[in-house]
């Protein structure tokens, strides 16, 4: 059985169990990298925005003999400004010039139409004016603000303030993430693109939302036992909700991959590829942080508390000592099931094969 | 369920009406541009006159199902189905022309004469009958006659002359009494400003271009009881020219022709009905701005030394004669527009006064065309991939969850049905229109729909582990999965809620379908998966574990409860686990 087949074996039986919090360190520093790299590349590169952000005019052929250089020659020509030609998959073209107006852009049409030869009728003109995408990038802000604080304050009634926190950060992240890959890849940002990136959104925290539901379900009474610290019951919770979280992304990222590879292979460049896109980098983001960064943030907070520290101290002081008297069930028992059901639990520990970590 | 599958074939909206960009069309997007000082001026009733306006405009072309909506505090969106003059409709939308004051120069009766040669008060260069058999009237013709003096292009007043002549006419010439007076006739009066002065007659309108002659041979041509004319009379008029128009007068057309604007809406400070105390009557207030005070005053003190028609102004909206009072004097700040007004009519008039008169002047954000075969390539695309997701999200859950995946893949089926059933009753409820990105939202909601039953299923699965045969595991995961469940969708909900709220157009649809299928997944999940789940829970092929269940204890790794035995199946573990994809 390969590596892979026994991990999958593994998650299949929810016997995995490696140890992210006590790993946090290192995806803190890979994250922190990466955001770094993101913003780096953001101040220097910049992004390439698309035509609703510039103004201008997008026109979209039939299917046509017409090269792309040729038809770029002519498109230029006609406008007197740069233009951008894709061939899209059915043979078609998609012009795209900056800088036209309504009349122009009616004018350029013409020209167009003549020069590749089709009726004017069948060239679509998409006319955005500059002030269009910077609209809509307003409103994705103030959607983005919105539904922080909402969040926030949903999360810290449902949940408690320090997992509001972490959401947050780990959205923060996801965002700071996909704008960065954009900026390094030069992908084109277009208002699909916004669209795309306030979907994260959801996306990002549903992810984080299910772990620390089940998190807040095993911490239930925490400061009862004696057998577990806040950040060995984190731990176990994202182990616990591994399967879900990858299948839930698997699951998510097919049909979006779909669109990405198919419906961007069959049109090239278009609405549909910039939202699957964004997407794409976002959901696979969203997924990462809500296991490496959001939840050992949480137990990193809750860790602060004058409780927790108190538990972690008597846990630390059993655990000791259950190591000197030789008996290792309490440790391999860290990763093991919850105090909720004793008999099995207790039963579980015995297990040999949950001690054997990956890294 | 069955009852909104049900409705979607009783009501006969088994497709969902699809959007712009799948069907076909122009959409235009408006953004209400607010002028210093007048920033309230944006506000939602003034949206809704102006939607009002755009529709009748937009409508008046022949338009069936031309939408327009408010989206935001600031934008309306102009949506044209295919088949449309796109051009003309662009042009309709984005010209900001609304309100102006123009000197009356001729009224006349709606549709032009024909029959009598005689009788044709137009016969500038126009012989040819118009389509309405009509004979004019006596008087009709009489006041024609009248009108047309009133412009240069006709020497003679029966216009057999086909040669525009370029000369200037003085206005105030041809008079002809016993004009049937337009109503609501206006007797303007209580200004607060000087009283007229003996003011030379005005300059004629300089209008010495051949133009002239072809504005009378569209005079003559007009015929107002045609509402495809009537609509068609203001298009693409500018104000700095004279023009033609159409108005209702007492339930009968009339037609005008009008010299250049003088003032224009935004001219008008404010305007509104009220009850004239005195009178009883319903009148008209009106108040200019400083500017529009100067402007009226120059006007009136003009129009009030003509005589009939020509002591008129025409209110004119979109082209249309909305009231022509007549002047008796000079007025400037403040006038007052009386006349057999109802309290509606009186109300329309002020409101179509303020309207013009807000600064309320609409910036074109963007026009989109799409043609119908892109829509439908865009929409085959979506639908291809949506397709293949889907068919991999299916191998991934059949290889994975086996037996399980089949309650899955209904409730996904079962999902999408509702989505489809849905969309389908909702294009013509509240106006939902299938546009790409909700498609595009359609398909990502898969993942969020398929995310429940991962949880479910998930949790069933660490219930089966800790030893519990199904039937009770499938009950005791359900609380658990189902809290889980809410708050995530719960999330997922706010965020399309917000999205949708404070976005424009295209994010709307997406964000839409989204929160859409957010909701339908609970609804599936209570009333579909969770009872489904349970009823298969007592099936012998669920209920024993069989191996292809996706539910065997064994392969799950669960131990038998309450005896301290080794698992033995962990070596057995390879052959039947399933790959991780």
């Amino acid at each position: 059985m390969s590596k892979l087949g026994d991990l999958g074996a593994r998650l299949h039986r929810g016997e995995v169990g490696y140890d992210f919090i006590g790993n946090r360190r290192i995806w803190y520093g890979l994250s922190i990298l990466i955001t770094i790299t993101a913003i780096v590349a953001l101040a220097v590169r910049g992004l390439n925005m698309g035509i609703e952000f510039q103004g201008g005019a997008v026109f979209t052929t039939p299917k046509t003999a017409v090269s792309v250089e040729q038809a770029t020659e002519y498109a230029e020509e006609a406008s007197g400004h740069d233009a951008i030609v894709q061939k899209l998959g059915n043979g078609s073209l998609r012009i795209q010039v900056g800088g036209l107006d309504t009349g122009k852009s009616d004018q350029v049409r013409a020209q167009l139409a003549e020069d590749l030869k089709v009726e004017e009728p069948k060239i679509a003109a998409e006319l955005v004016g500059p002030s269009w995408g910077e609209q809509i990038a307003n409103k994705a802000w103030t959607g983005l603000g919105v539904f922080m604080i909402l969040v926030v304050i949903y999360l810290a009634i449902a949940f408690e303030w320090r997992m509001a926190v972490a959401a947050l950060v780990a959205l923060i992240h996801d965002l700071t993430i996909t704008v960065g890959i954009y900026s390094l890849v030069g992908f084109e940002v277009t208002v699909g693109t916004v669209i795309g990136l306030l979907t994260i959104l959801g996306y990002s925290l549903y992810d984080t939302v299910v772990v620390f539901d089940s998190l807040k379900e095993q911490t239930k009474g925490i400061t009862k036992q004696t057998r577990w610290t806040y950040s060995d019951i984190a731990n176990r919770s994202i182990n616990g909700t591994l399967v879900r979280s990858i299948n839930t992304t698997v699951v998510a990222l097919l049909p979006v991959a779909g669109l990405l590879f198919i419906g961007g292979g069959v049109l090239g460049a278009g609405m549909l590829n910039d939202i699957s896109l964004s997407l794409f980098v976002g959901l696979a983001a969203g997924a990462y942080s809500s296991i490496f960064i959001a939840t050992p943030l949480v137990a990193d907070l809750k860790e602060r508390e004058p409780a927790m520290r108190a538990l972690r101290k008597r846990v630390l002081a059993k655990r000791s000592a259950a190591a000197t008297r030789g008996d290792e069930q309490d440790v391999d028992g860290a990763y093991d099931d919850m105090a909720a059901e004793p008999a099995v639990v207790g039963q579980r520990s015995r297990r040999g094969r949950s001690s054997e970590r990956r890294g | 369920m069955v009852a909104l599958t049900g409705g979607m074939f009783w009501s006969g909206h088994t497709k969902p009406r699809l959007g712009i960009d799948l069907a076909g069309g122009t959409s235009i997007t408006l953004k209400a541009k607010a002028e210093p000082g007048q920033e309230s001026a944006v506000n939602e009733s003034n949206m809704n006159t102006a939607v009002g306006i755009i529709e009748r405009r937009v409508n008046g072309l022949g338009v069936s199902e031309a939408e327009v909506q408010t989206q935001g505090r600031e934008n309306i969106i102009v949506n044209i189905p295919k088949g449309t003059n796109e051009k003309q409709a662009r042009e309709q939308v984005g010209t900001t022309a609304q309100l102006y004051f123009r000197p009356v120069l001729t009224v006349a009766a709606a549709q032009p004469p024909v029959a009598d040669p005689s009788a044709k008060p137009n016969g500038t260069a126009s012989p040819k009958p118009s389509a309405s058999g009509k004979p004019a009237q006596g008087d009709k013709g009489d006041k024609d006659k009248a009108g047309q003096g009133a412009k240069a292009g006709n020497g003679e007043a029966d216009g057999k002359s086909a040669t525009p002549t370029a000369t200037a006419t003085p206005q105030g010439r041809a008079v002809t009494e016993g004009l049937k007076a337009p109503s609501p006739t206006a007797t303007a009066s209580t200004s607060p400003s000087a009283p007229a002065k003996a003011a030379t007659p005005p300059a004629p309108e300089q209008t010495p271009d051949p133009a002239t002659a072809a504005l009378q041979q569209k005079f003559a041509a007009l015929n107002c009881l045609d509402p495809k004319q009537r609509a068609a009379v203001g298009q693409g008029v500018k104000p700095t020219e004279p023009a033609v128009a159409c108005g209702e007068n007492g339930g009968m057309w009339e037609k005008y022709l009008l010299g250049p604007a003088e003032v224009d809406g935004k001219d008008v400070d404010k305007a509104r009905a009220s009850l004239d105390p005195q009178t009883g009557q319903w009148i008209v207030d009106m108040t200019f701005t400083d500017g529009g005070s100067k402007k009226f005053q120059k006007i009136t003190s003009k129009l009030s030394q003509q005589a009939e028609p020509q002591n008129q102004f025409a209110i004119v909206l979109d082209g249309d004669v909305v009231s022509a009072p007549r002047v008796q004097t000079t007025l400037s700040a403040n006038a007052q527009i009386s006349g057999s007004f109802t309290q509606q009519s009186a109300q329309d008039l002020g409101n179509i006064l303020s309207y013009g008169a807000l600064p309320l002047s609409f910036v074109t954000q963007s026009v989109d065309t799409v043609t119908a075969a892109l829509g439908s390539d865009q929409l085959q695309a979506g639908l291809i991939a949506g397709a293949i997701g889907l068919a991999l999200v299916v191998l991934y859950l059949v290889i994975y969850y086996r037996g399980l995946s089949f309650i899955a893949l209904l409730s996904l089926g079962v999902s999408a049905l509702l989505t489809y059933v849905l969309m389908a009753l909702l294009g013509p409820a509240i106006g939902f229109a299938l546009n790409l990105p909700a498609v595009c939202g359609a398909i990502v909601a898969i993942g969020i729909t398929a995310d429940s039953f991962i949880v479910y299923f998930e949790r069933i699965r660490d219930e089966i582990r800790e030893g519990r045969s199904l039937r009770p595991a499938v009950e005791r995961a359900w609380p658990r999965a189902r809290r889980t469940v809410l708050v995530s969708d719960f999330v997922s909900f706010l965020a399309a809620a917000v999205l949708f709220i404070v976005t424009v157009g295209k994010v709307q649809g997406f964000a839409f379908t989204l929160g859409l299928t957010t909701l339908l997944d609970i609804v599936v999940v209570f009333l579909f998966t969770k009872p489904v789940m349970t009823l298969l829970a007592r099936t012998k092929f669920f209920g024993n574990g069989h191996k292809l269940s996706g539910l065997d204890p064994k392969s799950l790794g669960a131990k038998p409860p309450l005896r301290r035995t080794r698992r033995t199946s962990a070596p057995a573990a390879g052959t039947v686990e399933p790959k991780e994809a």
